[in-house]
């Protein structure tokens, strides 16, 4: 226990130090949202309409910017080598990088998407359900994006590729995450039963991802 | 002081098969508390393959490893300190917390007396990024110390460490065999440490 919690903090603490990890992300989510309204035109009705689903995509996308950084770093320095020979299994490892790159990463990005609604015209009613709806489905989002990360490392730029792999994972959590918010804007169902599919695919991946990751990762250290 | 260590360590048959290509078969070795072995061989001779097969980072193709004397139900690779060549230093980290994640991670062991192995003391809050080579490999060999763990796999330990800092190398080896420990080192300089086996790989595509 003591050993997992070790390495989330020193997880945490190294996405902090090297800034780039949340920085970037959070300034890429801004600058997508930002441009969407002079792409679409000032018809806020429409910019209303789309609001769910552009913060959605956008945010996959910035949580995918530092995905490859979930292994890569230590795999590069020989930190993996070691941390291998510790204490803890495998899947629990993959699980505690990935629940490390949720909080750096996931949570962020979820408390910006409000401020960034408002850039849509989203309704203000439908924010505390977008956040809950995104802290919800973010951690499947980490997780998955774990296994892309594990699955190409070693590779030379392995973002563009772990993006081609990770993002047709992530369509269940698209598609559920923003019919919950749309359901709380417009109607006509209750948000909530996509809400727990949404809690349910994110359980799914706590569960499944890591030992995936886990496969991948004894096959990259060969 | 701990108590001393009482684990041994035997491999029967082990065999490295890397890219298609065997590096090594029958690989025979038994090494009590207290004793050593020095791995030599040309280069691409399979020296780190087996400390990595040693430190269950590579598959066993085939044969098997125990380590009697050690609780039944530890892998061989969790009473294992495996230095490689990589030096596993994070360079935003300070020194000190460098050393005081791996005591936390690998057991819980002491920062203290890890940062003063190597005299790294009183560079203890300096960022890991500015150290030099040689200093990033000291930080690498205290981790040794960070969390007592029976069996050292050094691979090329004393590259780029100066003559002081071998020496230092040399007597923290034979301190811990006296311990009871194991070391298993791959070398091309030579140390002082009494080593009880030695095993030169590569002999059958040498010639």
């Amino acid at each position: 226990m003591n050993a997992a919690l070790a390495l989330l903090v020193r997880d945490v603490k190294l996405a902090w130090r090297e800034g780039g990890a949340i920085g970037v992300a959070l300034g890429f989510y801004l600058v997508v949202v930002a441009i969407t309204p002079f792409g679409l035109g000032p018809d806020l009705n429409l910019l209303a309409r789309v609001a769910p689903g552009m913060l959605w995509v956008a945010l996959l996308l910035a949580a995918l910017l530092s995905a490859d950084r979930i292994f890569h770093n230590d795999y590069e320095d020989g930190t993996l080598d070691v941390l291998i020979t510790g204490p803890l299994p495998l899947p629990v490892l993959a699980a505690i990088k990935s629940l490390a790159h949720w909080i750096t990463t996931g949570v962020p990005l979820a408390l910006l998407a409000p401020v960034l609604g408002l850039l849509l015209n989203l309704p203000l009613d439908a924010m505390p359900l977008l956040v809950l709806a995104m802290l919800a489905g973010t951690p499947a989002v980490s997780f998955i994006a774990a296994i892309g990360a594990s699955l190409t490392l070693g590779l030379r730029r392995s973002g563009l590729l772990l993006a081609l792999l990770v993002l047709p994972l992530y369509v269940p959590v698209l598609i559920f995450g923003v019919s919950t918010v749309s359901a709380a804007m417009v109607g006509p169902g209750s948000p909530w039963p996509p809400f727990l599919m949404l809690c349910a695919l994110s359980l799914a991946s706590i569960v499944l991802a890591p030992l995936a990751a886990a496969a991948a990762l004894r096959t990259a250290l060969r | 002081m701990q108590p001393p260590f009482t684990v041994s360590l035997e491999a029967r048959d082990i065999a490295c098969e890397r890219g298609g290509r065997t590096l090594f078969e029958g690989l025979d070795f038994a090494l009590k508390p207290g004793e050593a072995l020095l791995v030599s061989g040309p280069n691409g001779a399979g020296k780190t393959s087996l400390l990595r097969q040693l430190a269950g980072l590579l598959p066993l193709e085939t044969g098997q490893l125990s380590a009697p004397g050690a609780e039944p139900d530890m892998a061989v690779a969790e009473l294992c300190h495996y230095v490689g060549h990589l030096n596993a230093v994070k360079s935003t980290l300070t020194v000190r917390e460098n050393l005081a994640f791996w005591a936390d991670f690998l057991a819980d062991g002491k920062v203290d007396a890890a940062l003063a192995a190597f005299g790294l003391g009183p560079l203890a809050d300096i960022s890991a990024g500015l150290l030099s080579a040689g200093q990033k490999r000291k930080l690498a060999l205290s981790r040794l110390f960070a969390a007592p763990r029976p069996i050292w796999l050094l691979d090329e330990p004393s590259v780029s460490l100066d003559a002081a800092s071998v020496k230092r190398l040399d007597a923290a080896i034979r301190d811990h065999l006296k311990a009871g420990g194991i070391a298993i080192v791959s070398t091309h300089v030579p140390l002082k440490t009494r080593f009880a086996k030695q095993l030169t790989l590569g002999l059958e595509h040498a010639a």
